[in-house]
């Protein structure tokens, strides 16, 4: 079931100065995100992802297009109706937004006040909340007073209070230093499997695609230039915006340079071999190699794993009689994608 | 020396009638100061309930009033005081124009530290479904309440000091008995006794400002 469906949509916001042409932050985006999934908009600053996040809850309006989410039609709405279509969609913010002038537990009781929630059953749910954030001791403190990862977690509580189906996340990460990322993206793992939350979030890191992602929409310019499965986007990136994201994530071929730097260190020839669950057999690689009486030593790359699947992309020198080499290449050219480095 | 018991009654007077117009111009145009100045909040480009007439009106109306001194606003208003208070002279239209003035100065102020107020946490209360005028009540003046003591404290002082041309329009307070009876009747002893009283107020407000600010705060 589609949960969150994006058609066609557009935002122009008029360009400063007389005569000035419109600019076009979001330029003709569809995106349809599936119950229960967790959608990744990645992208520059300035490619429009934090726009159109603001789009689906109606925090900004659509200048063309449509926008459904459940059986809200965003984009036909008025205010009005959006205030209540908005307690059923939640929002995290990179620089997590919390009310100073409130406590942990007033911060999340906030939403639920908005919703009409009587008070017994407020105090009940946000403990509920604090604990599944684990943060139970927290409840009467100052958001000043907690770390950065505890701010989104209170942050991710707060947009979670009135169990909405969707949570927009705004690069809820980039704030944070890698370890308290990876216990935040966890957290974030958790609300979508155990409570069965659909996930938009936005963000310029591949690395929070690769975590926690299964769907991937890649921007540049206002326009949605990629769409796909993660491990596909990442194993064949199709658009210059989509193959320079995959290269901070994953290992690629060394640049010229490196090169030049590998061949002073390694005689042999040194070939470049693509990794990818389901499509390219390693054992068989390196029988290959072996039958052919060639030794071989990785010097550059490696292999991540997307989805539960591994994909990457491994330097070798493959040592031996020259013949015997050519032979391998030969050979292994047929069934991978293998390049010799020249 | 006079008799020290008829100057002490002067001086006990005449705190009075300053506190009583500091008090009744802060009450009145501090509400009324909060009310323009949120309006100005919400209706700027940007804000929560974004119009252009509303701000341009309002913007207008605040830079109006507020470069005019104050003795010539006292004097300009006083057919404005005729009707709203029935008299142009003394206490009652002098509370008029001190509430008047104070009116137009805290709506400024209230704006700029309303200003102050991260965007980010109105856009979360949005995100929440909040109203506009929940997001005033409830977000906007409590994560702005600390600089607002102090913009209020520093609006205080002020009418203190617009308080001191009482006399002007007949009204009375520590300024008017200032020059009455210490300036005209050369006596350095009451000009300088209504000082040291107007300084201990001065520095009371300034203190609880400051006390409340913090505890708001939180620093």
């Amino acid at each position: 079931m589609t949960r969150v469906l994006i058609e066609g949509v557009s935002k122009r916001y008029p360009g400063r100065g007389r005569g000035a042409s419109d600019i076009v932050a979001v330029d003709d985006v569809s995106i349809s995100v599936e119950s229960g999934e967790i959608h990744a908009i990645i992208g520059y600053s300035g490619a429009g992802k934090s726009t159109v996040l603001r789009l689906i809850n109606g925090l900004e309006r659509a200048s063309s297009g449509h926008i459904t989410v459940g059986d809200d039609r965003i984009t036909e709405l008025g205010e009005r109706d959006l205030r209540a279509v908005r307690t059923g969609i939640g929002m995290i913010f990179q620089h997590f937004n919390l009310f100073r002038s409130k406590t942990v537990a007033d911060n999340i009781a906030y939403p639920l006040t908005i919703a009409r929630v009587p008070a017994a059953e407020r105090t009940r749910r946000v403990a509920e909340l604090l604990s599944f954030v684990g943060l139970q001791d927290k409840a009467k403190t100052y958001p000043e007073q907690l770390s950065g990862g505890q701010k989104q977690r209170v942050g991710i509580a707060r947009a979670l209070a009135t169990s909405p189906g969707v949570l927009l996340a705004d690069e809820a990460t980039s704030a944070l230093d890698p370890e308290t990322s990876k216990e935040v993206l966890a957290l974030l793992r958790r609300v979508n499997r155990e409570l069965g939350i659909t996930i938009v979030l936005i963000t310029h890191e591949m690395e929070v695609v690769r975590e926690l992602a299964q769907r991937v929409t890649v921007m540049d310019a206002g326009r949605a230039v990629e769409q796909g499965d993660v491990f596909d986007v990442f194993a064949h990136p199709q658009s210059v915006t989509a193959r320079r994201f995959v290269a901070t994530s994953l290992p690629v071929s060394p640049g010229p340079d490196h090169l030049a730097e590998l061949r002073e260190r390694h005689p042999g020839l040194l070939v470049s071999v693509a990794i990818e669950d389901g499509g390219v057999d390693q054992q068989r690689v390196f029988q290959t190699l072996a039958e052919h009486g060639v030794a071989v030593s990785i010097v550059h790359g490696g292999v991540a794993e997307v989805g539960g699947r591994v994909i990457g992309r491994v330097t070798l020198e493959l040592a031996g009689e020259m013949g015997r080499v050519e032979g391998a290449v030969a050979a292994l050219a047929h069934e991978t994608q293998l390049e010799v480095l020249r | 020396m006079e008799d020290l018991f008829a100057i002490s009654d002067k001086f006990l007077l005449a705190t009075g009638e300053t506190l009583l117009y500091v008090a009744v111009a802060m009450l009145i145009g501090g509400l009324f100061g909060l009310v323009i100045g949120v309006a100005l909040v919400a209706s700027r480009q940007g804000g929560i309930l974004q119009n252009r007439p509303t701000y341009w009106v309002l913007n207008l109306l605040v830079n109006f009033f507020r470069p005019i001194p104050f003795l010539i606003l006292m004097v300009a208003l006083q057919p404005l005081a005729r009707i709203v208070v029935g008299t142009g002279i003394q206490d009652p239209a002098f509370m008029f124009v001190l509430a008047f003035a104070a009116t137009f100065g805290v709506a400024r102020l209230v704006e700029q530290n309303l200003l102050t107020v991260e965007p980010g946490v109105i856009e979360a209360a949005r995100s929440m479904g909040a109203a506009p005028l929940r997001i005033i009540l409830t977000v906007l003046i409590p994560e702005g309440l600390g600089p607002l003591i102090l913009g209020y404290t520093f609006a205080f002082i002020a009418v203190v000091d617009m308080s001191a041309l009482a006399g002007i329009i007949g009204a009375g307070g520590l300024g008017n008995l200032a020059l009455q009876y210490g300036f005209r009747q050369f006596n350095p002893f009451i000009t300088w006794g209504a000082v040291l009283l107007m300084i201990a107020i001065v520095q009371l407000a300034q203190a609880l400002g400051n006390v409340l600010a913090r505890r708001v705060l939180r620093r």
